[in-house]
This record gives structure tokens, sequence and C-alpha cells, in this order.
């Protein structure tokens, strides 16, 4: 077998006339995080579905740890756990049951379950929720106590779709918390996600879908290399010494430099690393003092609007 | 771990059949529905129809109650139904799908925890009965055998019940199914009055519905009279109606499952 924790491969699922993959391959190695990207309607959702063994595709397969989810769903399922980007809880039950009954399907003994689910309650900060109905929680309490039941049993391959989505800033960095401690401990995490920075952040591969295939894969770094080159950004301490800085840095760069938004800014694109210390030798020779010096890659949202099109998302 | 046994099986079954008491539990307007509800039918045919269709309310009490007996369990058989159909329709399915269980656990689950209605609801229309001064003219054995008839039927007409659930896509239409199968089965029958008693073609249907048999078996169980002929008949209509109705019901389940 490869080695693989996760495998797709060329996935395709048509729901009548729509195409929602049209050969999809994923791949990710245990233990690492592999975000995925896409705009609304681009097949994530229906690939985490296939993945999890909750929709058969129409070609291609999925392999989790070597099993493929077609034939093996029974071992696959003995490995993952799955928080959909819809809660699947019972809302007639208080979330502590849930847990208990989750816990309780996967043959937990009663005292173990409910040791978990009250560890896991805490943990997500459900405290005082847990004696309530799950029918009158919050959106975001939802959303935790269903990843609260994704740990009852640690899984092995984590399959998160949009899990930050309806979450308040303090839920979202619990969440990120927690996924880079599952991926310390060896757990293959799958996330889809629209924040861009929440793949930068976590993931140490992308892959960008659009229209049910992979347009792009790489870690962050490498994706934004891939599109543009880097930027230098300038700006000075006193605006009056625009025109002798942009001389220097037009010496340095070979480009002349375009103005920022701001009165004091130069921006100089594709320009090579090594041109920051450089630049500021010579600035510092002609008693220019620059207020702020940055060279950066382009932002995720640039790499992704440009993968997919159109910036301002299909109708 | 990774094999689906019969014992894991039966464990995952009984596990999810222990969620719907929980619901009981939480929904205290489900548990007085099921309490309620037979105990008003009783009251409503006694005092209201009881002087008209026999000459003393008493006497229309031992008449009736065995037929509420049949018509509250049959009716109970609705929350199974419904249950399965809320599993289905709501994202707890895709959980279940997603866990290592055996797949005919969340069905033997709502048919298992469903079991325990008909329980509750025979023991209170009997009870609330014998407030009101039924009287049974039989032996313990007799009455025990026809608690066991209705549990019997009622087991077999949760599978149409069932069946409705896993093909309704909404809840409307659901309600809309449920009644239009269990309202003509129930009142239609010899539950309210002896079929003779009824115009040409409601007495043909009531006579052909082996609802009557049922209703017949039980009074004749707990009052005297012949009970082996019309019990024998309820029975083997159970029988058909399961030999039909389950494996409906499995396969379209199945589909559900598989997606
Ligand atoms: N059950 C279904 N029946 C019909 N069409 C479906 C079904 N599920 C998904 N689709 C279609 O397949 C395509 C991909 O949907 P999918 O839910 O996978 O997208 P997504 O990337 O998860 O979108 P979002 O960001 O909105 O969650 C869409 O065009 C959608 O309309
Ligand atoms: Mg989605």
């Amino acid at each position: 077998m490869s080695g693989l924790a996760i495998e797709a491969v060329g996935l395709v699922k048509r729901f009548g006339a729509t195409t929602a993959l049209a050969g999809l391959d994923l791949s990710a190695r245990p233990g690492t995080t592999l975000a995925v990207l896409g705009p609304n309607g681009s097949g994530k959702t229906t690939a985490v579905r296939i993945m999890s063994t909750l929709l058969l595709p129409d070609g291609g397969t999925a392999y989790i740890h070597g099993h493929d989810v077609r034939r093996r769903a029974g071992q696959v399922r003995e490995m993952i756990s799955l928080t959909g980007q819809y809660a699947s809880l019972d809302p007639r039950l208080t979330g502590f049951e849930n847990l208990v009954l989750i816990a309780r399907l996967r043959e937990l003994s009663r005292r173990t379950a409910r040791r978990r689910a009250d560890d896991l309650v805490d943990r997500f900060g459900l405290r005082e929720a847990a004696g309530r109905l799950v029918r009158t929680y919050s959106g975001g309490m939802r959303r935790r106590l269903d990843l609260a039941a994704c740990m009852l049993v640690p899984p092995r391959v984590l399959f998160l779709d949009e899990p930050t989505t309806g979450l308040d800033p303090r839920g979202r960095i619990a969440l990120w918390e927690l996924v880079q401690e599952l991926a310390g401990d060896g757990v293959t995490v799958l996330l889809t996600t629209q924040y861009l920075e929440e793949a930068d952040r976590l993931a140490d591969e992308i892959a960008i879908l659009d229209r049910g295939r992979v347009v792009a894969v790489g870690g962050p770094d490498t994706l934004k290399a891939k599109i543009g080159g880097r930027t230098v950004r300038l700006r000075l301490a006193d605006p009056a010494a625009r025109e002798a800085a942009a001389r220097i840095v037009a010496a340095v760069t070979g480009v002349t430099p375009g103005r920022d938004a701001g009165q004091a800014g130069l921006v100089v694109p594709a320009a090579a690393p090594h041109v920051a210390p450089e630049l500021l030798r010579r600035l510092d020779e002609a008693g220019i003092v620059p207020s702020e010096l940055t060279v950066r890659l382009p932002s995720l949202e640039e790499v992704f609007f440009t993968l997919t099109g159109d910036p301002e998302g299909r109708p | 771990m990774t094999t689906m046994t019969p014992g894991r099986a039966a464990r995952h079954g009984v596990t999810l059949a222990a969620r719907c008491l929980l619901h009981l539990r939480h929904s205290p307007g489900q548990l007085l529905d099921m309490v309620v509800q037979p105990m008003l039918f009783l009251v409503l045919f006694v005092f209201l129809f009881g002087g008209a269709v026999a000459t003393d309310w008493r006497l229309y009490l031992q008449f009736v109650l065995p037929g509420v007996l049949v018509q509250a369990v049959l009716l109970a058989t609705v929350a199974a139904g419904a249950m399965l159909n809320a599993d289905l329709t709501t994202g707890i399915f895709d959980r279940f799908r997603s866990l290592p269980i055996a797949r005919s656990a969340p069905l033997v689950g709502a048919v298992l925890g469903d079991s325990v209605r008909y329980v509750l609801t025979t023991g209170v229309v009997l009870a609330f009965g014998v407030l009101l001064g039924f009287r049974v003219r039989t032996s313990p054995l007799a009455v025990v055998a026809a608690c066991a008839l209705v549990l019997v039927a009622a087991f077999a007409v949760c599978w149409i019940s069932t069946l409705i659930g896993v093909l309704a896509r909404t809840p409307q239409r659901l309600q809309m199914l449920l009644a239009l199968v269990m309202f003509p089965l129930t009142f239609g029958s010899s539950v309210y009055v002896p079929t003779g008693t009824l115009p040409g073609w409601l007495r043909v249907w009531a006579e052909l519905n082996p609802v009557s048999a049922l209703a017949d078996a039980v009074r004749a169980l707990l009052l005297g009279g012949p009970a082996a002929g019309p019990a024998l008949r309820a029975l083997v209509a159970s029988g058909l109606v399961f030999a039909v109705f389950a494996p409906l019901t499995v396969a379209a389940y199945l589909r559900r499952m598989r997606h």
C-alpha cells in the first residue's frame, strides 16, 4: 500500500445533471493536516461524504489507510470521525446524552462513556448547556457538541467539513488549537474551509477545488509562490524623501516602484528575496529612514481568486 | 472489533432502543398523549354514545374496552414510523451511518424502543377501564393471552408504520399517510360497534378487516365466548402483515442507508 492516510483517486459524483466531482484526486500522509479550499458548490462536502463512507462515488474511489471506502466501509468507520457541515446530533436528547449515546455505540462501557462525555463537555465549554436538549442549542453550541462527539474515541483520521463556520472567535481559536494538538498526536486531519487564514494556519498541504476538481495543491508557501512573486513594500518616515527613495529602489530592484495607497509608500512587485538588506543599506547611506519595510508573498486570498477565476464568486 | 457479530448488532440496537425511552422522558407531552388519548376515547365513547348504543353505559363499557385497547395499541405504532422519519430527516442519521455500528441498529432500535410504548399503553387502558368499572369475566391467564395477542398484532402493524416512516420525505406527508392507513384500519372494525350494525359497504370492509378479528378475540378473552377462531385469524393476519411489510421496510431502509 501507499502508506497514505487518505487517498482519493479520480472521484466522480453526479447528482442528476450536476457533476459535483469531476475526477478528484487528494492525498494526505499520516499525521498531516490537509485543507480543502473551494468556493460554494465546488464539491467539498461531496468529497468528504464519499471519503467518510456516507456517499458512494459514481467513479473512482478513496482509501483510508489503504481500506477502500466502497468495499471496506466497516473498517474505515472504525478509524474515522466526521463533523459534517450540518450538525449530526439528536435534537431530542440533551448534549450530555448525545455524547453518552455515541460513546455507547462505540462500545465504551457505561462508566467510561459517562466519564469521556463529562471530560469533553468541559473541554468544549458546554458545561452549562450539557443538561439541556440540543433542540435549544445555538448553532455554535451544536457545532462544538458535534466536534466533541468526534473525540469520544480518538480517530486516526478526522474529517471536518467547515468546522469553524458559525463559531465565535474564541470557539474558532479553540478549534484551531484542537486541530494542532491532534496533528501533534499523529491524527490525520482533513478540513474544508472557506477561510484562507485557517488553511494557512493549520494545514501542511492545501488543495484548492473548483468545479469538482483540484486546481492546485501544495504547502501554503508553495501555493503562494506559484501564483506570483513577492512584493516589497516600503513606507517612509518623511514623505518628502520619496523621490530619492524611489531612485534607490529602482536601482536595487530594477523596477520603478508604484505608489502605495498611503502618501509615503512605495511598492515593487516581483522582487528577489535578497533585496531587503541591500535596500536598507542603500537607504541608510542616503540618510532616508524607512518606517516600514516588508517583503511578502501574496495572500492565499489572491492565490484562491487567481486559481478559481472569479473574485466576486459565482452567483 | 472490526467484524460485525449478531451480539454486537444486538447491543447497538438495544442502545438505540434505550434512546427512545429518553425521548419519552424528555417530552412529557408525548407521554401524556399516550396516556390521555385512550382515556379520552374511552370516556367519550362510553358516556357520549354508550346510552345510544346499549341500554346502559356500563354494558357498553364492557363491550368497548377491549376495542379501545386494540385501537390504542395499534395507534401507538405510529410512533415507530415518526421516530425513524425524524432520524432520517435530521443529521443524526449521518452520524449513525459514519459510526462502525450494525446497519440494522437504528431500525431495530426504533421498533424495539417502541414496544415499550405498547406495553405501557396496554397497562394504561386496562387500569383505566377497571377504574371506570370494567370487569374481566374470565381468568388471569386469558387476560395475559389477550394482552399478548394485542402486542403481537402491534409488533406486526408497526412495520407498516416504519415503512411509511422510511418512505415519507416530509413530516406532513408522514402524518397524512399514517392517518390514511391507521384510521380506516382501526375505526372501520368491530372496535366500537358489532359489525352487524354497520351499513353495507362499511360492514363488508369491517368484516374483512383483521382488526375486527383482533377486537373480537380480545373481547372473548376478557369477557368469555369463543376466542379461538378470531384469535387464529388475527394471528394469521399479523403474520401476513409482518411477512409483507418487514421486508419492504428493510429494503426501503437499506436503500436510504446506502444512498
Ligand atoms: N444530494 C444532492 N442532490 C443534488 N445535488 C447535490 C447534492 N449534493 C450536492 N449537490 C450538488 O453538487 C455540487 C457540489 O456540492 P457540495 O455540497 O459538495 O459543495 P461544497 O463545496 O461543499 O459547497 P459549500 O461551500 O456551499 O458547502 C453542488 O452543485 C450541489 O448543488
Ligand atoms: Mg459544503
